[in-house]
């Protein structure tokens, strides 16, 4: 309780900050998950804690933070899927070799 | 610290018991495949000291009922809290139903894993099978050791889950695929019922906790009384129509009658994990609900869903044993025994008696375990052979094997005072007072009983061994075989760490019975488990009958099976031309499958060919329709409009954006993390004057 809220904040930012450097610097697929993974855990973080410190009203921001845990997993099970099917494509994971998007 | 105390004490570290195994089972997950004996230590001294904690709780409790009162403390804490008014709380539960099932499944477990390691030594996934083992045992005693339907419902579908993974450890055989797959959605139909009735509850009850000691928050079953005021659905107070629920979950798990087609299949999986699933965890698992739940069943008087439960359970004990009577494969037969004996404990706590249904479900637990080690014994000892008209002979092969197997099937028999004879006699008397039907049918699958696993031991264990008959006609697969290490195709011994469980569960199935028996001046296992039920009066008719067709079964198995027994593999069985088409029948198990094949499944089948019809015809029709439609009407403002007028002004538009396209198609470099990195760069420049103007 005697944890200021700025404290969380903080916690949540460097969260964000080294899932964004995941995502943005690793060339391995799944690395760059996980650092999708991290930021959202981030702001679900913000959510908890606003909700903790009383920002919202009743159940809110709990309901937020559920529906997003949920649609993390959801997203992640299908970005798993994503990343097996490039690799029977590629036969490689690395996020610099997929460029058949190229205009 | 006085008893009460010290009661609480071990009440608020039961969660010790199963944080064992699961602490094995995470660790197990990390290990590499070589680390086999690694796994298996970790395996087997996390079960033992499971066990030893589970023993300690076990022996605290006794002795505590001396007032006519059952012992209970519970433990409860908040696990998520919505609001200052909604929460979802957690607990634990040490009561002698609890400490009972708590030591059982923790002793029986642990010999099981012993002989696992036995039973599983030439697999390459050693480890993996033995993590799933941890965790199975683990989500088990979260199950019995809970004091809240809803952590009870979790270690439900765990328990579901880990034998859903077992049985399709070799996920390679279709078989085995297919039956984890029936496995799973027989139970899962189950579930449905199971988890409507804990919704109901919540709705009327306001709580999930069972009990909770407090006169303020009382739990769910606290309020059995006062649910059984309100009014449910079909007739039945609010009461009983959550137990009614609750009570297809529990036919799901503990396959009775209509759900019980899954549990014979689950004979693909591993014989240890056959022995877990039947003696100390799946199965179990259903009926220690009911017993849990055992207020709600009975809150109401006369409530229809008490004989619902009595007559699934006579249903499922007489319809399983018949078709026992004719299956070959060694484990099929246990299987389906299995069926019966759980139909005689749901059968028994339908009858409003408690303590005969956990009395039985208790001695069961350790004479199925031996028998089904003693089953995968033979199985290891003549070289994955199941079938029994393969075996015969082996007594003088594996003489331990061979005398424990018997110890397990007179106690299965009820053969006058082993374990199963007291426990079944107990239910059977139970019964008698409430249906005189359902007595008789209930005696007359007690008579199947003694009658099949007598055949079953004749088979494999007595005549010559015909294991050997089909290799003289295949000499050159018979080399290769031998070159895989098995010198001499004979049935052999099975090492200690195999025999030595079956060995220690023997000598329960021969005494663990006299807990149970009326024969003292208290019924010891009733005095302690629930000493508030009125005891049923004893009859005398009711325990001679029962010696009576124990003794009759086992003579007739022994006329037919015994006195001449098979010559060849080939050979039909002796009953088959007695009984004709009726053997057929039984041998096609009443073709529940079949009728489950040309009913459910034919007709989801139908239903899914019917909408791909309508589809295909109707909703693709519609789309073609107005796909045609507009591609006509653009078709005529082509002609018109479009050649002659637009185009011309058009192309040298198009000129100008295409050079403008190239221009910017350099930046679409398809390097999905440039794109990302721009916007991160967009989302700090945004955020940046956001702060500073």
């Amino acid at each position: 309780m005697s944890i200021p809220l700025g404290y969380y904040l903080m916690l949540s930012a460097f969260l964000f900050a080294i899932g964004l450097c995941g995502a943005l610097s690793r060339k391995n697929a799944i690395i760059v998950l996980i650092g999708i993974e991290i930021m959202f855990n981030a702001g679900i973080l913000n959510f908890v804690v606003f909700w903790h410190y009383k920002y919202f009203a009743v159940l809110t921001a709990q309901m937020f933070a559920i529906f997003a845990i949920s649609i993390a997993a959801a997203e992640s099970a299908v970005g798993l899927a994503l990343v097996i099917a490039v690799y029977r494509y590629y036969r490689s994971v690395d996020v610099d070799q997929m460029t058949s998007l190229k205009g | 610290m006085d008893h009460a105390d010290y009661l609480q004490h071990l009440t608020r570290q039961q969660w010790l018991i199963p944080l064992f195994p699961l602490v094995a089972a995470a660790i197990q997950s990390l290990l590499k495949r070589p680390a086999r004996k690694l796994s298996a230590a970790l395996t087997i001294i996390a079960m033992g000291l499971s066990c030893i904690f589970a023993v300690r709780a076990f022996l605290a409790t006794i002795g505590g009922g001396e007032h006519h009162e059952v012992v209970r403390t519970v433990f409860n804490f908040t696990w998520f809290k919505f609001s200052d008014t909604a929460s979802l709380d957690l607990g634990f539960i040490l009561d002698p139903l609890t400490a009972g099932m708590a030591a059982m499944v923790t002793f029986v477990g642990f010999w099981i894993f012993v002989n696992a390691t036995g039973y599983m030594h030439d697999d390459e996934n050693f480890t993996r099978f033995f993590c799933f083992l941890s965790l199975f045992a683990a989500s088990m005693l979260g199950l019995v050791i809970s004091n809240n339907l809803l952590m009870l419902f979790m270690c439900w579908e765990l328990v579901g889950l880990c034998s859903y993974l077992l049985i399709g450890f070799w996920y390679f055989k279709p078989s085995a695929a297919a039956a984890m797959k029936k496995a799973f959605i027989a139970t899962r139909i189950g579930d449905v019922g199971f988890f409507l009735g804990i919704l109901m509850l919540y709705w009327k009850s306001g709580t999930l906790n069972l009990y909770t000691h407090d006169p303020i928050h009382p739990g769910a079953l606290e309020q059995a009384g006062a649910l059984a005021q309100l009014t449910g659905w079909w007739g039945l107070s609010a009461a009983s129509t959550i137990a009614f629920l609750l009570f297809i979950g529990a036919m799901g798990k503990s396959a009775q009658f209509p759900l019980h087609v899954w549990l014979p299949d689950a004979m693909e999986g591993p014989t240890p994990v056959s022995a877990l699933i039947h003696a100390a965890t799946m199965v179990a698992a259903g009926v220690f609900m009911i017993g849990r739940m055992y207020p709600l069943f009975t809150a109401e008087p006369g409530a229809w869903v008490m004989d619902f439960v009595m007559w699934i359970g006579c249903i499922t004990a007489v319809f399983s044993a018949t078709i026992a009577v004719a299956q070959f494969d060694i484990k099929r037969v246990l299987a389906y025994s299995t069926c019966s004996q759980l139909g005689f404990m749901v059968m028994g706590l339908g009858a409003h008696s408690l303590v005969a249904g956990q009395f039985h479900l208790l001695t069961h637990a350790f004479f199925k375990a031996l028998l089904f080690l003693g089953a995968g014994c033979v199985i290891v000892g003549t070289h994955h052979e199941q079938d029994m008209r393969k075996m015969g002979g082996l007594r003088k092969y594996m003489p331990i094997t061979f005398l424990c197997y018997v110890i397990g099937t007179l106690a299965l028999s009820g053969f006058p005072l082993t374990a199963g004879f007291f426990s079944k006699d107990e239910i059977l008397l139970a019964t008698y007072h409430h249906s005189k039907l359902a007595w008789i049918l209930g005696t007359f699958a007690a008579f199947l009983t003694a009658f099949y696993m007598t055949r079953q031991i004749f088979m494999v264990f007595f005549g010559r061994w015909r294991g050997g008959d089909e290799d003289r006609g295949h000499g050159q697969e018979h080399k290769s075989h031998d070159e895989r290490g098995h010198e001499h195709h004979e049935p052999h011994e099975v090492p200690w760490n195999m025999w030595l469980p079956f060995a220690m569960l023997s000598v329960f199935a021969l005494l663990m019975g006299w807990l149970g028996t009326p024969w003292f001046h208290d019924n010891l296992f009733h005095h302690y488990i629930a000493p508030e039920e009125v005891a049923s009066e004893s009859s005398n008719l009711v325990m001679g009958l029962s010696i009576a067709v124990a003794l009759f079964g086992i003579l007739l198995g022994w006329l037919i099976y015994g006195r001449k027994t098979m010559e060849h593999a080939t050979d039909p069985d002796p009953l088959a031309p007695t009984l004709g088409g009726l053997f057929v029948f039984l041998n096609h198990k009443w073709y529940i499958d079949e009728l489950y094949e040309a009913t459910v499944y034919r007709f989801t089948a139908t239903c899914g060919m019917f909408f791909r019809l309508f589809d295909k015809l109707v909703v693709d029709g519609i789309l073609h329709a107005i796909a045609w439609v507009v591609w006509a009407i653009s078709q005529v403002f082509r002609w018109v409009g479009d050649e002659f007028f637009i185009n011309g002004g058009f192309d040298s538009g198009c000129e100008s954006v295409r050079l403008g396209g190239k221009v910017l198609a350099k930046l679409q470099s398809g390097r999905m993390q440039n794109y990302f990195r721009v916007l991160s760069l967009g989302a700090a420049i945004l955020l940046l004057m956001y702060f500073f103007t």
